[in-house]
């Protein structure tokens, strides 16, 4: 393997690891749930990603054998980090707090946690038929 | 040889995210903490299961990997539905 393959796949593995020691750090600093939950979500994710991009340079490169495969994780997980953040949220603001703490939506619908969604019931299917 | 020594730093820094995620499980005050300490413990796992694949120079923790993220990813969600309607499945 050459040495500038060496070199640059160690500098992703340091990198990706930094990053995913500072995601697990964060979650242990910050104070309110809501700031530990940008720790994780964001730093770690990226960590992982710097694991994946090394490994596929170390694989493509080093063993001459060329592997994409690592990109549908990469993929993933870019794709659900937002996704559970989101339900970890929801699932705090539903557990503790309360309609009055949160600012006003400056809508016509509420929050989402707490009311119904907008259409449903009558209206939906009203809404539906007229489409038809 | 710098490889090593790159891999060793990086499976130390995510050991010990997983330690600290523990903590949290262990401490966190509310349950949304302690989902979120498991989705970071499933994350870390992810990378820990890939760089030692780099570090046998095998291919084979892939399957792993992605299995991980998946079940992961579903476990989270579920137990996040399951707080928040009481009911996972409507």
């Amino acid at each position: 393997m050459d040495l500038w393959i060496e070199i640059l796949v160690a500098i992703f593995l340091v990198i990706s690891g930094v990053f995913g020691l500072v995601g697990s750090f964060g979650l242990i600093k910050l104070r309110g749930t809501m700031q530990r939950l940008h720790a994780p979500t964001k730093a770690t994710t990226l960590g992982v990603g710097g694991v994946l991009i090394a490994s596929m340079i170390y694989f493509t490169f080093g063993r001459g054998s060329l592997s994409f495969h690592e990109l549908l994780i990469t993929l993933f997980l870019f794709l659900t980090a937002p996704i559970t953040a989101n339900f970890i949220a929801k699932s705090y603001l539903a557990k503790n707090v309360t309609p009055d703490d949160l600012p006003d939506t400056h809508s016509d619908y509420g929050w989402a946690v707490y009311d119904d969604p907008p259409g449903g019931g009558p209206e939906q299917e009203q809404a539906l038929g007229k489409d038809r | 040889m710098i490889i090593t020594y790159a891999l060793t730093f990086a499976i130390g820094c995510f050991g010990l995210g997983l330690l600290f995620n523990l903590w949290r499980i262990a401490r966190g005050p509310t349950t949304a903490d302690r989902i979120l300490a498991l989705d970071t413990m499933v994350i870390n796992l992810i990378a820990i299961l890939v760089l030692y694949g780099i570090s046998r120079s095998t291919q084979i923790y892939y399957e792993a990997a992605m299995l991980v993220a998946m079940v992961g990813f579903v476990s989270t969600v579920a137990y996040s539905r399951f707080i928040l309607r009481g009911d996972i499945i409507e």
